[in-house]
């Protein structure tokens, strides 16, 4: 309830952001930078004297599309693949499993880095790194759901019925992992969204000047020693409520298909 | 003074805690065990039976609490004991044997240590202690037994296991030994030498025992005095054998009734059932437990709780206990004419020479057979004897070993079947919650099985469905509910309906009845018995049970190990002269009265399918071996007494 | 039967690494194109272009430049820097040496720390104690390492000034004034793998507890020692000691953001400063060394696992 309560927030932040935040995140104010925080401004100002507080509000747009955007891929794409490696096996189902081994050996930031500096960074090839990589990770899942379901007597039934492979896939057999799948899904976009925040801060992800946690905090981690700690820290909030809201919803959900 | 009962329980209630509310789960229970007794009590699931077991030993889950009462063991109140004196009351007074050998065991840890481990909690050194557990092994009559205390758990097979486990449990030498459901899950020559066994460590130990089954001749063999449970109450107790031959409550009387046993075939007519269902946990108070679904209830019953009624010796929770007997029966009595099966003419469905090699295993093995219309073909079997396979070959859901062929109607089977062919021969497996998508609707379910077999169009539908679902006597009402909704006996019921939606000539049973209490497995026998009476449907019905079998089989075919060992008519291969491995089934399996006559012992374990004996592969277990031409030689067929039956031995039949 | 899981254990991670290496090379090499223009420059000479191409070899077939490549990398040459115009090898021998000795001080906080945390979370499981620490190990190990780490500067390094806010200590400095340096960078790792190590620890514990050997053992009259330490914990940490070499993969990906976050010059920062810099040789050597340490850890985890439970050993799997 309380992850959800904290998605929505910054689901409306990314709406409608622009028409609540006091100030224009890009207006500059060199005489008024570097304030720490006031009545005037909550989050203290930036650098440029930009607004902290309505950067932050308006920082929530990029990563809540691209995140759940690079999701969305890996998890379409990881459900057709499991499904139909889990029930047909055979030599795309091995190479699947080593795909995966593979995939498995490196961190996922290492291979967006590489990705990303083979062919250069920008939301979209973000959008798409991540989604293909979930891909094999997501059929990983489902196919563990989908043998488990395949050995039982219900898929022999519809066989013995004379139904086809894709009626036993998808009314068969889907309805019945669909609460792994779900699961799933809710675990990936955690992982989505440590990703992108993460590539923003070492400059792989979003690029400026669009107002986005992890670049804020790369670009002002350094002013930190100096005792500007505002701007960090209330972009270290919004990352980590973001994290913690995503990730209270997959364990909820979790919890609610386990009982 | 005489000494303490091995164990007292005394006007026990005890709850579990779901949900914030306390769900009562044994009312009032009272039972006492003298020393060196041996109680069974009987009860189908969810009567509380594993509960008493547990509240025994201290040992219930988190959530269950004792309200009242009193639990003694060996004259000490367990509830009462501090962790310590508990500790040492388990350690030395009380031990229990509980189902699934295989999970009782620490998978980590030697089977020979972890029964050590009990001596050295005696303050043994640790090679003494080593000593006395591999003693104890072969008190256990495991052969080898030094070899086998040097073995993980999963290395050994599952009645191994459970005497391992017995060894432990009799390792402290306690005075009370509590079995729960220790045979259950074991095959039937493997539950004969357990059960055996457990009688005969008794009567060397004087140990009292607490018998808890499902199975009443699994108690009756066992047991002096047994007690009946019925939704938390004890309903009625008395001596073994008199309670059997003259049960004096309705409850217990229903349950011998829907017994398919003495013989019974279906042509006797249906098996009496007990209408209705048990009580959920915690429900229905006032009044007589079981009024709701006896025969004999009157208002007083549905009003007032009978108490216990001493009646000599015996104990009834009736009011009326001397009428018990004339319990009217709820099954109508004889079935529809039965279409006799005519056997003159060509079968219907024919396998031969049907192999299934997976890998190293060898599944099955040159098996041909033959089935006619409207005539049940019974399969029996142990574990690993092929028969699922043999059925899933017929069915087309696995391809047979090159060679093997399935005709029906004289016509080969390829593996793709056309649609008149899959119509033809449908299946009841064994497990409905594994068989029914728990994602559909009953309506979805059976209705989809109608479109793709009986290709029934859309106006006729919802008639066709109806009629079906009716005719497996599934009230309307179920319709719209998902598997995961129904008890057991209606899962069945709907799974029965979808194999029958294409009126298919032969449906495959799979153990249909394996996974049911007893008075629903006699409904569901009835139902089968009914549809094949009414249709001419050809069975062929899997069971490890013979009384099941015998009830509805025309035949029967005795597998082992992937081989046929011997086909007849159904009341030749009970009668014999039979198979000696026929013979040791029949005798393994524990019987309700008496007939404790001389058991066909076999010795040693079933062998692996993937290093299958040579020759015959029965030899190293049969008690009639002549000789190695077993060993050498696989048998050829012989014919048995009568035309249609046939063995695989090399004994001659006349001497068989 | 040991040895031959083993071995095919063995032969899987041999093709997993070398998929790897295609798919590595694959990314590094015919991706970007025109590497001598972006090193170059888009105004470059192409003399100065095909010189760079011969120079590095680019101007070969794939099939040639990726054999050469990995079969260099087996003997230990593991190619040219594009940026440095030097043998990539030292580099990465010495970055690595960085980042094992703060994986290492991760390592050694958090495996205890988080056994012990899930096993005493799993003994009062439902209870306060338990709660707690399963909230504070879900919170650690889903925060992104420099949040926890922005946050754990600010703390310690700024407010409290107890502990430096770089890991980049000072030349000559003992091995008592690195580990000093190392703790601020290593927290944030051990508390990325926490929560997840600890989620492990207590879910098998939870389920030991519940087990029929379990009972077995209590009724058996053991005391609740033995029956902790022989029975529970034996069956209840096995998964856990298996997911530590796995989660290897987690901790470095964390060590690319606290390395550049503490400016510490281990194989995470030559890694991130080699994409920066489109730096392919090196990339792909940091890339596929990241690779192998990890397959040899599973490998050696699943060699763990194999002797500690008999299941794996007899290889069945009932």
């Amino acid at each position: 309830m309380t992850g959800a309560a904290i998605i929505l927030f910054w689901v409306v932040c990314a709406l409608a952001g622009p028409q609540l935040v006091p100030y224009d995140p890009y207006a500059t104010d060199i005489l008024g930078a570097l304030a720490p925080p006031s009545a005037r401004h909550w989050f203290g100002t930036d650098q440029l004297g930009r607004d902290v507080f309505s950067r932050v509000v308006v920082g929530a747009r990029d990563i809540l599309v691209v995140a759940p955007l690079a999701t969305a891929l890996g998890v379409a794409g990881g459900v057709v693949l499991g499904l139909v490696t889990g029930y047909y096996r055979g030599a795309v189902d091995n190479g699947l499993s080593r795909l995966v081994d593979v995939l498995l050996t490196l961190p996922l930031v290492i291979i967006a880095l590489l990705a990303l500096a083979a062919i250069g960074a920008s939301t979209a090839t973000v959008v798409v790194v991540i989604g293909v990589v979930f891909t094999p990770l997501v059929a990983r899942t489902v196919r563990a759901a989908v043998l488990s379901q395949a050995a039982l007597d219900y898929v022999a039934a519809a066989r013995l019925r004379g139904e086809r492979g894709p009626y036993i896939l998808f009314v068969e057999i889907l309805p019945n992992v669909a609460g792994p799948i779900l699961v799933e899904a809710t675990v990936r976009l955690g992982y989505a969204v440590f990703t992108v925040a993460t590539l923003s801060f070492i400059g792989f992800g979003i690029q400026p000047p669009s107002p986005d946690w992890g670049l804020a905090i790369s670009e002002n981690y350094g002013l930190i020693g100096g005792g500007i700690w505002w701007i960090v820290l209330a972009n270290a909030a919004a990352v980590a409520s973001l994290v913690v809201g995503v990730n209270l919803v997959a364990d909820g959900v979790q919890e609610a298909l386990a009982t | 003074m005489t000494p303490a009962p091995a164990l007292a329980i005394e006007d026990l209630d005890l709850a579990y805690r779901v949900r914030g509310r306390d769900v009562s789960v044994l009312h009032r229970l009272s039972l006492r065990i003298g020393p060196g007794e041996s109680y069974g009590l009987v009860g189908e699931s969810g009567s509380g039976k594993s509960t008493v077991a547990l509240a025994a030993v201290r040992y219930l889950p988190p959530n269950g609490r004792v309200l009242g009462g009193r639990v003694l063991v060996a004259g000490r109140d367990l509830y009462g004991l501090a962790p310590e004196a508990l500790r040492r009351l388990r350690a030395t007074e009380v031990s229990m044997v509980y189902q699934d050998p295989g999970r009782a065991l620490n998978p980590s840890i030697r089977v020979g240590e972890q029964v050590a481990e009990i001596f050295r909690l005696q303050g043994l050194p640790p090679a003494r202690a080593r000593d006395r557990a591999v003693e104890m092994l072969a008190r256990m009559r495991i052969a080898d037994p030094a070899s086998v205390a040097d073995r993980y758990p999963h290395l050994l097979s599952g009645g191994m296991q459970q005497r391992v486990a017995i060894a432990m449990a009799l390792s402290t030498d306690p005075r009370l030994l509590i079995l729960d459901e220790p045979t259950t899950g074991l095959d039937v020559t493997v539950e004969a030498e357990i059960l055996e066994l457990i009688a005969q460590v008794r009567a060397e130990l004087g140990t009292a025992l607490l018998l808890i089954s499902h199975n009443l001749a699994v108690v009756a063999g066992v047991c002096d005095r047994v007690g009946v449970l019925y939704a938390g109450s004890l309903v009625e107790e008395g001596p073994t054998r008199e309670v059997f031959d003259t049960p004096r409550h309705p409850y217990t009387v229903g349950l011998m009734r829907c017994l398919p046993q003495g013989g019974r075939r279906k042509d006797h007519g249906r098996l009496d059932v007990i209408p209705g269902f048990p009580p959920a946990p915690g429900e229905g108070a006032g009044g007589c437990v079981f009024a709701p679904r006896c025969g004999l209830a009157t208002d007083r019953c549905r009003a007032e709780a009978p108490p216990l009624h001493d009646l000599g010796g015996r104990l009834s929770r009736c009011h009326y206990p001397d009428l018990a007997a004339s319990l009217p029966r709820a099954a109508a009595d004889g079935l529809p004419a039965s279409v006799v099966p005519d056997r003159s003419g060509p079968p219907i469905l024919e396998a031969r020479g049907l192999g299934k090699t997976f890998g190293r295993v060898r599944a099955l093995h040159d098996v041909s057979l033959a089935l006619h219309a409207g005539e049940t073909l019974g399969l029996v079997g142990e574990s690993g004897s092929g028969k699922t396979t043999l059925a899933r070959l017929l069915l087309g859901l696995v391809a047979p070993d090159p060679g093997g062929v399935v005709a029906l109607d004289g016509r080969a089977l390829a593996m793709a079947r056309r649609p008149d062919q899959r119509k033809a021969l449908q299946i009841v497996f064994q497990n409905p919650d594994s068989a029914l998508n728990p994602a559909h609707s009953v309506r979805r379910l059976v209705g989809r099985a109608l479109v793709r077999l009986a290709r029934v169009r859309k106006p006729d539908r919802a008639a066709r469905l109806l009629g079906l679902t009716r005719s497996v006597q599934l009230a309307d009402r179920y319709l719209e509910l998902k598997p995961t909704q129904l008890s057991g006996g209606l899962k069945q019921r709907v799974a029965i309906a979808r194999a029958f939606a294409g009126e298919p000539r032969i449906v495959v049973c799979d153990e249909p009845t394996s996974a049911l209490d007893v008075s629903v497995q006699a409904s569901v026998l009835n139902l089968l018995a009914e549809l094949q009476a009414r249709r001419g449907t050809a069975y062929l019905f899997i069971s490890h049970d013979l009384g099941t079998v015998r009830y509805l089989a025309d035949r029967i075919a005795v597998l082992y190990l992937g081989r046929l060992m011997e086909i007849g008519p159904s009341e030749r291969v009970f009668s014999g002269p039979h198979h000696p491995y026929t013979a040791s089934l029949l005798s393994a399996a524990p019987v309700l009265n008496g007939g404790s006559g001389g058991r066909v012992r076999l010795e040693g374990e079933i062998p692996s399918a993937i290093d299958l004996p040579g020759g015959c592969v029965f030899h190293t277990r049969c008690p009639r071996k002549l000789g190695p031409v077993c060993e050498r030689e696989e048998p050829a067929l012989h014919p048995g007494a009568e035309p249609g039956h046939e063995i695989w031995c090399h004994i001659p039949v006349g001497e068989l | 039967m040991l040895g031959r899981i083993l071995a095919k254990r063995v032969a899987l991670s041999l093709i997993t690494l070398w998929l790897l290496s295609v798919i590595v090379f694959a990314g590094g090499q015919l991706l970007p194109g025109d590497v001598a223009r972006a090193m170059l420059g888009p105004l470059a000479d192409p003399r100065a272009v095909a010189n760079f191409n011969r120079q590095f070899g680019l101007d070969r077939p794939a099939v040639v430049q990726y054999w050469d490549w990995v079969s260099g990398f087996v003997t230990g040459d593991m190619g040219r820097s594009y940026a440095l115009r030097s043998p990539v090898a030292p580099f990465i021998a010495a970055a690595l040496g960085h980042s094992l000795k703060l994986g290492a001080v991760a390592l050694v906080l958090v495996v205890p720390l988080s056994i012990a945390g899930g096993v005493w979370a799993a003994l009062h499981a439902g209870r306060a104690i338990d709660r707690v620490v399963s909230l504070v190990g879900l919170s650690a190990t889903i925060l992104p390492e420099f949040v926890t780490g922005i946050v754990l500067i600010l703390v310690f390094g700024v407010w409290l000034r107890v502990l430096p806010i770089t890991a980049d200590w000072p030349e000559g400095a003992g091995p008592l004034t690195q580990l000093r340096y190392l703790i601020l960078p290593s927290l944030p790792l051990v508390l990325a793998l926490f929560g997840y190590l600890a989620r492990m620890a207590r879910a098998g514990t939870i389920e030991a507890l519940a087990a029929d050997y379990t009972r077995t053992a209590v009724l058996k009259g053991l005391p609740w020692r033995a029956v902790l330490w022989r029975h529970v914990l034996r069956n209840a940490l096995l998964p856990t000691v298996t997911v530590i070499a796995t989660q290897l993969g987690a901790l470095i990906g964390g060590l690319v953001v606290i390395e550049v976050l503490f400016r510490y010059q281990g194989i995470g920062s030559l890694i991130f400063t080699a994409a920066r810099q489109k730096d392919f040789p090196l990339l792909e050597a940091g890339v596929l060394t990241v690779g192998a340490i990890y397959a040899v850890a599973a490998l050696a985890a699943d060699t763990v696992a194999a002797l500690l439970d008999p299941r794996i050993r007899h290889g069945a799997s009932r």
